[in-house]
């Protein structure tokens, strides 16, 4: 597996740039993937996208469906991709260091 | 990953010219963007399957993780094979190479790649099968279309067995009736026995046999997805509705794919099934175990499929339900109509499938006990069973794809259409040629539904959006419907590549639009929260 090195952190990631497993991911993977998506700075927004993300997560073992996050936030999908530029699986969830869902999706 | 080039672009750059070699000595492009992923080790362990000789591997190496002896590990896996499938020996044999096939194929109007003509795909396997298995070919070798299993031959396969969707278009004007897309799957049953398959087919298999479901919904989520939906009902009709989940005595099991229950625009349908069923009152239940009508084993082996498949039977006995209600899924279709009764029945629980609100009996589903929902619903239509107001789609311009399985596998050409034509008022057909039994693939089914490879799905799904166009700019067609998850989830891309302006929905998001609900309230909004009409439109941007 790849792996990126950055501040001091070696992550191992896989071919979309994704981080290996959940229990490997800190806060400077957050700050590597913000370069990574042009994204300038990381405000409240951000991160209340990434906890709802990491607590749904933890509790479920996948990531919310869109709908479920946008109610969880009370963003609407379209404030998400102001947020993060590559959406809510490819930005939010690669920030907060979910896997991506397979599937019929 | 790779940047998608602009769609004039794409479109300039396919040329039907055949390469100058030939074929026997082009070897397939297995550069980045033009393959899936590998299946991850870890999904493969967890189904049991061969792996690799390396943890990791990429289809792009010049030396691919395969044991010493793969060649007569190849070469027993075929063995096997033509001893279990008279099938497969006659689809080697009978091909006379007429090329009615050629042009038919999705992927090879997309791309222009010979190799995607349906004979010269199943040649690959078939020049092989010449050379180890034929007194023709073992005596007159290269003459006779004979060539020997190489390390080149195991690369064309893997990369072109996963650009076929086995959408069975070409089988439709084979003239021999050669089921291409079984030839397809064979291939890709002897290439798992190296551990050369596709993470985007074994991740959700391995979830599937973990969960229920291809997504890996465990199953408190599973009964909150859907209590969630059933919240966005309230909202938007007033009307609570309370589904019940692993019922014991239930009259009808529903199962879905589970795309429906976590990705847009499939959630809608899911929406429009559960109102459905409290309109008419049903007695029935849903599943968390078995939470997925898919089944990625189709896409992998014959054994792999059969498992998978066993646990919708084995649920229904469980719970004692009379028969099993199947949503709006595309191969599993397939699975159910034409393989399931050999291998998983016949079916030792409940009865006939009647419609109990209408009496009909179901006698096509005799067997199998399980019945489509459009079937079902289309049912309830005849004998007039429901109380619609189609105006509520006038928002939408609706043409409908024929979902390849559903539409191939099972001959569902006109229930979706009678319930479009009773939900909406205004239905538009694409070209005869793209529909009913000739329907173009979205150029993702199979497992090919992954983003690695976009700009092979977006070829391969020219065709189907070619058509999806014209309708659009004759008739300002604006919602493109199916019946199937893997649509769903393939076809917004390719509109909003092809064809922007044209959304996708399932047929029962349209249903659930148009539904009458006993004591709703006045509806202002659709299913996806947006104002029925202008005026509300307005009302709402203030």
């Amino acid at each position: 597996m790849p792996t990126v090195e950055f501040e001091g952190n070696t992550f191992a990631i896989d071919e979309d740039g994704f981080i290996d497993s959940f229990e490997n991911w800190n806060k400077d993977w957050v700050q590597y993937v913000k370069q990574q998506e042009g994204i300038d700075e990381l405000s409240e927004e951000h991160w209340q996208v990434i906890d709802v993300l990491q607590d749904y997560y933890k509790k479920n073992g996948i990531a919310p469906m869109v709908r479920v996050l946008s109610k969880l936030t009370g963003y609407k999908l379209k404030h998400i991709y102001e947020l993060f530029p590559s959406g809510p699986g490819k930005g939010a969830c690669k920030m907060a260091g979910l896997p991506k869902p397979t599937g019929c999706v | 990953m790779v940047d998608t080039p602009k769609p004039e672009e794409l479109i300039e750059n396919i040329d039907h010219t055949p390469p100058e070699e030939p074929w026997e000595d082009t070897p397939p492009d297995l550069s980045p963007g033009n393959f899936c992923y590998p299946t991850k080790k870890k999904n493969l362990e967890y189904l049991g399957l061969p792996t690799p000789t390396t943890d990791e591997w990429s289809p792009s190496d010049e030396e691919w993780p395969i044991p010493e002896n793969w060649q007569q590990i190849i070469h027993e896996g075929f063995k096997d094979l033509l001893g279990k499938y008279r099938s497969l020996r006659i689809f080697m044999d009978t091909c006379v190479r007429c090329g009615a096939c050629a042009d038919k194929c999705h992927f090879f109007i997309g791309t222009g790649d010979p190799k995607n003509m349906p004979v010269l795909r199943a040649e690959l396997l078939r020049s092989v099968y010449r050379n180890d298995f034929t007194r023709v070919g073992k005596i007159l070798k290269k003459i006779g279309g004979a060539r020997p299993l190489t390390k080149q031959v195991l690369k064309e396969w893997f990369s072109y067995f996963y650009q076929c969707t086995e959408c069975r278009r070409c089988s439709v004007f084979c003239p021999y009736g050669i089921d291409t897309a079984e030839v397809t799957m064979m291939a890709r049953e002897l290439l798992t026995l190296l551990g050369l398959n596709i993470n985007w087919i074994l991740e959700p298999a391995a979830n599937c046999f973990r969960t229920g479901n291809h997504l890996g919904i465990q199953p408190h989520a599973f009964k909150e997805m859907i209590e969630f939906f059933c919240d966005d009902i309230e909202e938007i009709t007033g009307k609570k509705i309370e589904p019940t989940f692993n019922r014991k005595g239930a009259e009808i099991l529903f199962i879905t794919p589970s795309g429906d229950v976590f990705a847009d625009p499939g959630t809608y349908s899911m929406m429009g099934y559960i109102m459905l069923f409290e309109h008419i009152g049903l007695d029935y239940t849903l599943s968390t175990y078995a939470s997925e009508g898919g089944n990625f084993g189709l896409f992998t082996s014959s054994e792999m499929m059969k498992r998978l498949n066993a646990k919708m039977y084995a649920e229904a006995r469980r719970l004692g339900v009379k028969w099993i209600l199947g949503g709006e899924c595309g191969h599993m279709w397939r699975v159910i109509n034409q393989y399931m009764d050999t291998m998983n029945g016949p079916a030792d629980f409940g009865e006939v499938p009647v419609n109990p609100i209408t009496g009909t009996r179901f006698d096509n589903a005799a067997s199998t006990r399980m019945v489509h929902i459009t079937e079902f619903t289309a049912d309830l239509l005849r004998h007039n069973k429901l109380k619609l107001d189609p105006s509520r789609n006038d928002m939408y311009t609706v043409t409908y794809h024929d979902s390849c399985n559903p539409a191939r596998a099972m001959g569902l050409f006109d229930e979706p259409r009678v319930v479009l034509n009773a939900v909406c008022n205004n239905f538009y057909e694409m070209p005869e040629s793209t529909i009913r039994e000739q329907t173009f693939c979205c150029g993702s089914g199979s497992g090919l539904n992954t983003e690695e490879i976009m700009d092979l799905r977006l070829k391969g799904g020219l065709p189907r959006a070619n058509a999806v166009r014209y309708v659009h700019e004759k008739f300002g067609a604006n919602m493109l419907s199916c019946v199937c998850a893997i649509d769903r989830a393939a076809l917004p891309p390719l509109m909003s590549y092809w064809v922007p302006g044209v959304d996708v929905c399932g047929v029962h998001e349209l249903v659930g639009n148009a539904l009458v609900m006993e004591g709703e309230i006045e509806r202002t909004t659709n299913l996806r929260f947006e104002p029925l009409t202008e005026e509300a439109e307005v009302e709402a941007d203030v």
